[in-house]
């Protein structure tokens, strides 16, 4: 017999002090439905799936199953239940097998509490072969490719038997293949009977596959959507507001190239080539944009500039000069502004305050230092410009950095990078979990720097800021550069580059490497 | 171009509303990356602000904020401790017992009993360590705060030493083993060599400070070639000091000669610390020297570079790292500087209050430095507060044993309770009914949710 | 406690790492490093110069039988020169082969490691008795004396492989062992009664571990400062207690009846083996079934996969329903009882009765060895072995007067210890979520 749920929140709301992260959501998920969260970073999407996952409890509302209300106190009671979840960032024990990763929670047992793990290698098989995962029960996760953890989580629910599955943000580390195929496996999850909760904030898989959209903004639900609709109009749901799905942004006139990187090759401490002989260059004036999907190379690139990598073969130059072998230090001295991919690890300092944090790269320099002496009312002086200038919003320079939201976090880096002189701007990842008005005000930073006669280097996961933002678009795969486009290059092209099949190898063959002038292209259309 | 967008960006509503909604959101995001932030930290780095409970903003009134907040909680955290302890010395007092075994008939005979007990031994702690009234005049009198500043010397430049490896992240429980190093070189060149009056001191607090700095410098050294975990390096390290220590003493150039104990000749004159007060007390040179090692860290770790990059070392060495600081370089001259100040206190012990080296040079100092720090908050007038608040209980509980028979080793659960109770205002304040209105509940949520999701949801 | 910086830094460490793996299982695998060739190389020709070369020439003479024993083997009689240079021979023969296997990349296998260290042992053992005034030592005492010291280190570092698997860090295992001694001595005293000295024993230790426990889990205290701390509070404790209330009645509160040595017949006369295995205390036996009995515990049930899984990714537990922080409690609560029992053996067993510090440091002995071992059970045991092998023979030393100043033989744990954290003896790696705790929504 097929057990089929019919999953019903009302009024869920979930306080975290005074503050509100779900407020009053109603969500009904019919039986052998995808029923898809649709909202931006930070609208508590996450927050009521772990409400309803038995994560957290919720400070007011009640979860329905079948018409009955049910309270779970832990993810035990829900698995039980028959909810399954799989969580954005795996939960997996790397040093696990797949069998003792599935089987952790549920264990099979022979007598006195003994491993029975056969059991649990049979039913990965059966569910493996059943929609063709192709896993090694036997495998050590850590050494499994992402597309592959991800069907180990997926297993693990099903093993659980979970009717209603939650999928929190799915693809966010697929390439648009892989994503094609998860979303081949949702379809196939469905048809057998199991209900999808899809959450996600990329419109086009939103519309490729749900059967019910609920759009979710600052903790509310603002109302349900047919996928049918147009994205502009799923958009400006999901923000509030009529997005302008295009940045206004003049041509770019680049100039000489000051910027060159030959043979680029960094060695992680396991051996492995995680860039692998990259030549590329970046032009005074014009925004080359490295994409390609996370774990690709691309962290290891930007560190191997900026002389955070140890072993580097190869070349990088900056006006003639090489950068290779020189500290942190000196790099950033010869001109570089750099802005990581994860602010709060690498970007700022949580618990200093927002004016030290404004010259965390330059507290040893005039004027903010004389000999190892610091003057503090020159750093909070500092403070008050930059902040005023980048519309950072905070009552006081003194407050720590760790207190301002996301988007103002990345004005703080941003901001100190972008107040010297630069020879060379590269930033990583610049509006990773920023709300949509700082993504304006950050990319239009971005162009203006360009404007200045900047060479640019911008690192996006998002394909969609990567085509916003282009001149030109480099794509990364293994470490390798698959090719470089101009920027009007249609996003199935890209996405196959992203699987690492060059550019020469399909239909429409585009002319690489040289700079063309942006027509910034309306033709994905989600750009949010 | 920014004039066609901003409009639409308030566009939303009224502004007053937006701007509250988009606040309270931006308040979220807050609370999630200090937490994002805080997992990203090395555990070390906890230690010292992290755990004071103290959150930015919130609307509490003054009264509340005094009694809720850290000072308080030291406070409270004092109190605890020496309440539990009087508890341990009046179940162990005599009269108590007795008392006991008529508690229901007159429960009155049996609380005075262990009230009697436990203040009795805390008035000759005090008596011992800041003033005794039975003294021969006020010089007398004061004899022994005199004698709690000079136990609480070593106190603070090793605790100072700690503190400052806390501040960049580090858990220095070394402080043992680098005075003794330091203690070796700095009581070698006191009595080997003859140099002239102020030269020969000089050198002895240079050797001392070099001994120190060597050893803290390698675990820095060990812990930024390898990784190797500091704590683990510093405690092998202080039993490797020791036995080299007793190893030495065995030795015809450490031994004094004519003796077969472990003892080292003692210190020339011209090597040894002038006692400040004059020769009634034991209160020498050494003490100033803490009080300009105190100012000397407030300075490097507040107003300095050098200090800049430690405390950004502490907080986040990945972002350190990436702002072009030398992390490993920081490390090894963080654990030197440390060393270096711990090294102090091997001085003030070879050079001021014993004059000779032996095996038990370092007594407990390395280690009770890790609470006087800890007590401290790492910061450095904390230190020197914390210092001279345990140089008191180690003076006084001499005057203690001798007046009421109540072991030293109370003094060691009392110590050991005030930093237990200080590391958990939550516990202080539940056990004095202070808690703050829900506000214990909403921080772990919060992390929980930074843990689970990433901050993006 | 974890040794790498890398994995205890990011919160969130799996998707970096799994982006990284996906195109590794492409590419070769790890890279063999050069440091285990050349530290077997460096190691052999020290052993080559001093115990080979530079030895006396000597005879070192070693009893392999006891009196005791079923039936009587000859003395092992080695001229220490020529022993030396064989046996040193055979390391660099090791060393060679370990550089070969470099060369084709291929890392050392563990068996070879574990080989050098134990000719590298023996040869150290033969230029230590053959520079000896009496060149001749037991060797069956010398071995069966670094079991007996060995026992508390093994039952500590058993607590520090609970706790730290689950992902607590314990420094405290020093108090546990006093505290543990402290409780045996007491009450097996009032009670005349050692068992119940041992159970009461074994409850001292859960209590300091539950202290421990509360602190870390409940207050998020940092796990060092708690460990650190309690060994502080243990020691005044026990202290206090022993200056007032044993000191002034010893015979009611400080004389407790012992554990006999528990003799299985037949089988304690084999030599060498007999008296490790089968001439024991209660605590020795205990000793090997608790080694057994965690390590199966850890990797074969039920129990040792959620216990394993908490200490390494607590989110993952969580999300499928194992209550982390109360795995944690409970297991930190095990440890600290296993610990109790070790520090037992120091007053029913080794002494008849208590005094101040009479653990004298082997708690954090027990941590070297329990890093050592690699947070393994089996290894924690011969590490700990290793260890009391070198205690014991620090007093033989001293007893048959070499040349080797005993403070330094007393100094070879801690060294080795440092070496082996720097990575120098191979990098070790502690559970991933060790020492941070686990906040629960």
């Amino acid at each position: 017999m097929v057990r089929v749920l019919k999953l019903e929140l009302r009024g869920i709301t979930k306080r975290f002090g005074t503050l509100l992260a779900n407020d009053h959501i109603d969500v009904v998920v019919e039986p052998g439905q995808i029923h898809c969260l649709l909202g931006e970073n930070g609208a508590g999407k996450s927050t009521l799936m772990n409400v309803l996952y038995g994560l957290y409890e919720p400070s007011e509302g009640e979860i329905l199953i079948d018409g009955t209300p049910v309270s779970f106190r832990g993810p035990g009671d829900a698995m039980e239940a028959g909810i399954g979840m799989v969580h954005q960032h795996f939960m997996l024990v790397p040093v696990f097998t797949v069998a003792e990763n599935v089987a952790l929670g549920a264990e099979p047992t022979k007598a006195a509490g003994f491993l029975n793990l056969d059991e649990t290698r049979r039913r990965i098989k059966e569910i493996s072969d059943q929609y063709g995962f192709d896993v090694d029960p036997d495998a050590l996760v850590e050494d499994l490719p992402v597309g592959v953890q991800q069907r180990v989580e997926i297993i693990k629910a099903l093993v659980r038997n979970a009717k209603v599955l939650i999928l929190d943000e799915p693809t966010a580390v697929l390439t648009p293949q892989e994503t094609d195929e998860l979303l081949d496996i949702m379809r196939q999850l469905k048809s057998g009977g199991t209900s999808i909760v899809f959450i996600s904030h990329k419109l086009r898989e939103v519309k490729a596959v749900s059967d019910t959209i609920t759009v979710i903004r600052r903790g509310k639900v603002v109302g349900t959507a047919d996928p049918a609709a147009s994205t502009t109009e799923l958009a400006s749901m999901m923000v509030g507001r009529a997005v302008s799905l295009t940045l206004d942004k003049a041509p770019a006139q680049p100039k000489e190239k000051t910027f060159e990187v030959r043979d680029l090759t960094v060695i992680a401490p396991n051996g492995q080539h995680v860039v692998d002989g990259l030549s590329f260059d970046i032009s005074r004036g014009e925004i080359l944009a490295v994409a390609g999907v996370q774990g690709n190379g691309q962290t290891e690139l930007t560190e191997a500039i900026l002389g955070l990598q140890d072993r580097v073969h190869g070349s990088i130059l900056l006006d003639g000069k090489e950068l290779l072998g020189r500290s942190v230090k000196e790099v950033l001295n010869a001109g570089v502004g750099f802005v990581p991919e994860d602010r709060s690890v690498d970007g700022l300092i949580g618990t200093f305050s927002i004016a030290e944090n404004l010259i965390l790269d330059r507290y040893d320099q005039a004027p903010f230092a004389k000999g190892i002496g610091m003057s503090p009312a020159k750093v909070l002086e500092n403070a008050k410009s930059r902040i005023e200038e980048f519309d950072v919003r905070t009552p006081s320079g003194a407050l720590a950095a760790g207190t301002l939201s996301g988007g103002n976090q990345q004005k703080v880096v941003m901001a100190r990078e972008l107040s010297r002189p630069l020879r060379l701007f590269i930033a990583s990842q610049p509006t990773r979990g920023v709300d949509v008005g700082s993504i304006e005000f950050l990319h239009k930073r971005i162009v203006a720097e360009r404007d200045q006669g900047t060479p640019v280097m911008i690192i996006s996961t998002e394909l969609d800021e990567v085509m916003e933002l282009a001149d030109r678009i480099a794509v990364l795969y293994k470490g390798k550069l698959v090719g470089i486009v101009p920027a009007g290059t249609g996003r199935d092209v890209l996405g196959l580059m992203m699987a690492g099949i060059a550019p020469e190898e399909h239909t429409h063959p585009a002319p690489a490497g040289t700079a063309t002038a942006a027509t910034s292209d309306a033709e994905g259309g989600d750009h949010v | 171009m920014s004039d066609k967008h901003s409009p639409k960006h308030s566009s939303s509503g009224p502004a007053g509303t937006s701007r509250q909604a988009s606040s309270a959101e931006e308040q979220t995001a807050a609370v999630v990356s200090v937490d994002t932030a805080g997992g990203a930290m090395e555990p070390s780095a906890v230690p010292a602000t992290a755990q004071s409970g103290q959150l930015p903003g919130g609307p509490d009134t003054l009264l509340r904020k005094i009694f809720t907040g850290s000072g308080m909680v030291s406070v409270l955290a004092v109190l605890l401790a020496l309440i539990i302890g009087g508890l341990l010395i009046a179940s162990t007092d005599k009269q108590v017992a007795t008392t006991s075994t008529y508690l229901f008939a007159r429960p009155t005979d049996f609380l005075a009993a262990v009230w009697n007990a436990a203040t009795r031994s805390y008035i000759a702690l005090f008596q011992g360590s800041v003033f005794n009234p039975r003294g021969n005049g006020i010089a007398s009198q004061f004899a022994p705060f005199m004698e709690t500043l000079t136990i609480a010397t070593p106190l603070i430049t090793a605790g100072l030493g700690v503190a400052l490896a806390f501040r960049a992240g580090l858990f220095n429980i070394g402080a043992q083993g680098q005075i003794i190093v330091a203690g070796i070189l700095a009581a070698w060149v006191g009595f080997a060599l003859e140099l002239p009056m102020g030269l020969h001191l000089l050198l002895v607090l240079v050797a001392g400070i070099i001994g120190g700095a060597f050893w803290g410098g390698l675990v820095g050294l060990l812990k930024a070639r390898t990784g190797a975990h500091e704590v683990i390096l510093t405690i092998m390290f202080n039993y490797i000091a020791l036995y080299f220590l007793r190893y030495l003493l065995n030795t015809p150039a450490f031994q004094r000669p004519g003796e077969s104990n472990p003892i080292s000749p003692i210190l020339d004159p011209t090597a040894v610390y002038p006692q400040i007060l004059g020769s009634q007390y034991r209160l020498h040179l050494g003490f100033l020297l803490a009080i300009a090692a105190t100012v000397l860290v407030w300075w490097l770790l507040n107003r300095s570079t050098v200090g800049f990059e430690f405390r950004a070392v502490g907080a986040n060495p990945k972002a350190a790292q990436t702002a072009g600081i030398n992390v490993s370089r920081s490390t090894i001259l963080v654990m030197a500087i440390a060393g270096g100040l711990a090294g102090m206190s091997g001085v003030a012990q070879v050079a001021g209050t014993e004059k000779v080296l032996t095996d038990g040079v370092a007594a407990t100092y390395g280690f009770d430095a890790i609470t006087v720090a800890l007590l401290g908050r790492s910061t450095p007038w904390g230190t020197f507060a914390a210092g001279l608040l345990f140089g008191a209980f180690r003076a006084g509980a001499v005057q203690m044993q001798i007046q009421t028979g109540t072991p030293i080793d109370i003094v060691l659960v009392v110590q050991s309770l005030i930093v237990l109770f200080i590391a958990a205002p939550p516990l202080v304040r539940a056990i004095f009914g202070l808690n703050p209105r829900r506000r214990k509940p909403a921080r772990p949520a919060t992390s929980r949710e930074a843990a689970t999701t990433g901050g993006a949801a | 406690m974890s040794t790498t910086v890398s994995s205890s830094r990011s919160g969130n460490p799996q998707p970096e790492s799994a982006g990284k793996d996906a195109s590794a299982a492409t590419v070769s695998a790890k890279p063999v490093s050069w440091k285990t060739p050349v530290l077997l190389t460096a190691f052999g020709l020290i052993a080559l110069v001093f115990f080979g070369l530079l030895a006396p020439s000597q005879t070192a003479s070693f009893g392999i039988s006891t009196g005791s024993d079923f039936f009587q083997l000859p003395a092992l009689e080695v001229n220490a020169f020529a022993g030396g240079l064989v046996l040193s021979i055979l390391m660099l023969g090791l060393a060679a082969y370990a550089v070969y296997l470099k060369t084709r990349d291929k890392a050392a296998p563990g068996w070879l490691t574990v080989a050098f260290i134990v000719l590298f042992v023996a040869a150290f053992l033969i230029w230590v008795v053959g520079g000896a005034r009496t060149p001749s030592i037991s060797l069956a005492g010398l071995i069966a004396g670094s079991v007996t010291l060995a026992v508390p280190l093994v039952f500590g570092s058993l607590s520090g492989v609970l706790c730290e698997r689950v992902g607590v860090v314990n420094i405290a295992i020093e108090g546990q062992l006093l505290g543990g001694a402290f409780t045996a001595a007491i009450v097996a005293s009032i009670t005349q009664n050692p068992f119940i000295g041992l159970l009461a024993a074994a409850v001292a230790g859960a209590a300091v571990s539950m202290v421990l426990a509360l602190f870390s889990i409940k207050y998020l205290v940092n796990q060092i400062i708690v460990g650190v701390v309690l060994n502080v509070l243990v020691s005044g404790v026990t202290g206090f207690l022993f200056s007032t209330v044993m000191q002034a009645n010893k015979a009611q509160f400080n004389s407790p009846p012992g554990l006999d040595i528990i003799e299985i017949p037949v089988l304690s006369g084999i030599p060498v083996i007999g008296p490790i295995l089968f001439r024991q205390s209660l605590v020795g036996y205990l000793m090997y079934i608790a080694v057994l009995v965690v390590w199966v515990g850890l990797f074969k049930t039920r129990w040792g996969l959620r216990v394993r899984a908490v200490g390494e990714h607590p989110q993952a537990a969580d999300t499928l329903g194992i209550n982390v922080n109360a795995t944690r409690f409970w297991n930190v609560t095990l440890g600290g009882a296993v610990a109790g029992i070790g520090g037992s053996f120091f007053t029913l067993v080794a002494i008849d009765s208590f005094t101040k510090e009479i653990s004298g440091g082997r708690g954090f002995i027990a941590l070297a060895a329990l890093i050592f071992g690699r947070w393994n059970p089996i290894g924690a045991f011969f590490a700990a072995l290793l260890f009391g092998f070198a205690d014991n023979l620090q007093s033989i030393v001293t007893i048959i007067g070499t040349p080797v100043p005993s403070q330094f033989m007393a100094m070879l744990p801690y060294l080795v210890t440092v070496l082996a954290v720097a990575g120098l003896v191979g990098k070790s790696r502690g559970p991933a979520a060790s020492g941070i705790p686990y906040v629960k929504g």
